[in-house]
């Protein structure tokens, strides 16, 4: 009975297959939950938007812990899932292992560098984003004081903060930047409350602006400074709408580029492995305007976030990468 | 910035951050002291904060949130009590599974409800216990040196806040001034003189876990609907097991456990503060160091460095009637 079962059902997957002649392709979040209205919920809005033009079902899955990464990377693998994305930094050493077992699949990792012949990693230059939004910050800045409150402290969190110091010290070669860290573990990315007292903190010694990159701990950090009737800058998604008048831009990574291309890609055969590395160029990063923070740039500041883009792209303004040499130019 | 305006700062922020502490250890302080021990007490804040924020989001009023955080912790407390009163299980074991339950079914929840990946909408400001300016808190804000500490450190906080620091002597007077204190007291030095006495050790404990309860909800609330504007999945970070330490630091007193939670908010703050600024002649400090410093403390502590720190002698211990 079982075998009859099990047979019926392998049929069954295999007709699907051979159907649709499609691709089953799967995500795996980092640990801050599918909708953390920041990084993982890009993702997510990248594979939706990937279901909604081709009619291909997904699946995905949220690790609560460090731990559960390499399980559903392998399960998924294992299962015959193609393609698989996983975002985040934090399954650096599951991909590596899981995807040298698993030669035929295609894997994808997204803010970390994995490299084996069938892996696309897929990084940001996030010191390019977080330069135009410092710029903004350093503009909107009346105490010529911004803030930096970054997640878990890791290199690629530090490479946030020294883009945006550059761009701020761009703005205002004066600009005094305070930069603090919500923790050096992953429960870092959830503890709003922290944050909040942090932002208060930099408050009280005089910034105006403060940017969060750190995920949901970021969260309380926007609080804040609505609350104290300060700015504040989101990151990943777009968060101008968590508090309008509030948030004066975010720094937007487009993560569902990433994985939508993944998806795509596959799909079409086009699957190329290696590191891509998107910037303000690719449109990979930008700072965010809509509704929500239209009042807050004034035309001045449009103007010269603009100008620093094209300078950007044309190579005239070279941003450094934190995790290039591992320091910040000061 | 000028080193009293810092420390100013600092102050203000430890006050803040020491009030969930002081919430939860005072909770702690009612179980304790009745010979039940509560390693729930972070669920019990967790389970709190998120009834809190659902209430307080769909009603916009602070006041049904602060109810519906104290129903829930109190139920909670009461689930300890069948576990570990009436069927005399161990209290560790309960309090720890209550933990587990209250990170899990919290996100669960509210992904089932709200589908923000375990957290809950944000609140709207309606419905947030918002800072109360006192009376000529700006008036003497110029005055120097107790112009700026009343204004910002004593003005500004949230009404919660005042109320933490109301339940201080409130404690102390029903713990030590009041028939029900002293036979709850007394059910975790020897419960048998109770029962001999004619006094249900059962139900004083179950009473002595509804207290628990109610202040534990309070320090809920404050994290999810006074601190934060929303619930967020394992928002109490670690907070319930601080709370219980500041307890043992202050050696099951009331009025010690305020200046413990103080302290170790001011920690807290203090370490907030440093982080990447230099001290003189020491250089840069980790700021681990200072994160580190409520449970260094409390080892000291309880390795009898600062005197001798004696838990209720009948703590831990279920109460069997008779064999």
């Amino acid at each position: 009975m079982k075998k009859t079962f099990l047979s019926l059902l392998a049929l069954a997957a295999m007709s699907t297959t051979a159907l649709a002649a499609d691709i089953k392709p799967a995500l795996v979040y980092g640990t801050g939950g599918k909708f953390d209205k920041s990084f993982n919920e890009a993702a997510y809005a990248g594979a939706e938007a990937f279901k909604k033009e081709s009619g291909t079902e997904y699946r995905d899955f949220e690790p609560t812990s460090d731990t559960q990464g390499e399980q559903a990377i392998r399960n998924f693998a294992s299962r015959g899932f193609n393609p698989v994305v996983a975002v985040s930094f934090a399954w650096t050493s599951a991909m590596e292992k899981v995807a040298a077992e698993y030669p035929d699949t295609k894997f994808v990792i997204v803010d970390s560098v994995v490299d084996l012949k069938n892996v696309r990693s897929v990084v940001y230059k996030e010191e390019e984003g977080s330069y135009l939004v410092g710029l903004l910050a350093g503009m909107a800045s009346k105490t010529g004081k911004v803030g930096f409150i970054g997640g878990m402290d890791i290199p690629l969190i530090r490479k946030f903060g020294c883009g945006y110091v550059q761009g701020a010290k761009a703005a205002k070669a004066d600009a005094q930047v305070f930069q603090n860290m919500v923790g050096t573990t992953g429960a870092a990315w959830n503890d709003p409350v922290r944050g909040g007292e942090l932002a208060k903190n930099q408050m009280d010694q005089g910034a105006d602006v403060i940017y969060a990159a750190a995920g949901a701990s970021g969260l309380g950090v926007l609080q804040t400074a609505a609350d104290n009737k300060k700015m504040s800058i989101g990151v990943d998604s777009n968060q101008n709408y968590v508090h309008p008048g509030s948030v004066l831009t975010s720094m937007v990574k487009r993560v569902d580029l990433a994985v939508y291309n993944a998806f795509k890609d596959t799909k079409d055969d086009k699957f190329t492995a290696g590191i891509t590395a998107l910037g303000v160029k690719e449109d990979g990063v930008a700072y965010a305007i809509d509704d929500n923070n239209k009042s807050l740039i004034t035309e001045d500041m449009k103007k010269a976030v603009e100008k620093a883009k094209a300078d950007i792209i044309a190579g005239t303004v070279k941003v450094h990468d934190y995790m290039s040499d591992n320091s910040c130019p000061k | 910035m000028e080193y009293f305006d810092i420390f100013v700062s600092i102050l203000g922020s430890a006050i803040r951050l020491s009030i969930p502490l002081l919430f939860t250890a005072l909770a702690g302080l009612f179980s304790e002291r009745a010979g039940i021990f509560d390693i729930g007490l972070e669920g019990k804040m967790l389970v709190s904060a998120f009834a809190a924020a659902c209430v307080a989001y769909l009603t916009a009023n602070p006041w049904l949130g602060l109810l519906a955080g104290i129903g829930v912790s109190i139920v909670f407390s009461l689930v300890h009590g069948f576990a570990s009163i009436t069927n005399r299980g161990n209290q560790i074991v309960s309090g720890v599974a209550l933990n587990f339950v209250a990170a899990g079914l919290t996100v669960v929840l509210a992904q089932a409800w709200f589908g923000q990946g375990g957290r809950t909408p944000q609140v709207p400001g309606e419905g947030r216990f918002a800072p109360i300016i006192l009376p000529g808190a700006d008036a003497m804000r110029d005055v120097p040196v107790i112009g700026p500490l009343y204004a910002n450190v004593i003005s500004g906080n949230n009404i919660l806040t005042y109320i933490a620091f109301l339940m201080v002597p409130l404690s102390w007077w029903v713990l030590y001034r009041t028939r029900f204190g002293l036979r709850l007291r007394a059910a975790g030095e020897n419960p048998g003189a109770v029962d001999t006495a004619g006094i249900s050790v059962t139900w004083l404990r179950y009473r002595a876990l509804i207290v628990t309860g109610f202040l534990a909800g309070f320090a809920g609330t404050y994290l999810a609907i006074a601190q934060s504007a929303a619930f967020i999945n394992n928002m109490s970070a670690g907070k319930g097991y601080i709370a219980l330490a500041a307890l043992i630091f202050a050696k099951w007193k009331p009025v010690p456990v305020m200046f413990a939670c103080l302290l170790f908010g001011f920690l807290d703050a203090f370490a907030n503060f440093m982080q990447g600024k230099s001290l003189p002649w020491i250089g840069e400090v980790p700021v681990q160091i200072f994160q580190a410093l409520p449970y260094i403390l409390t080892c000291v502590l309880l390795a009898g460095f600062i005197g001798v720190a004696r838990p209720p002698k009948a703590g831990g211990v279920p109460y069997t009637k008779e064999r």
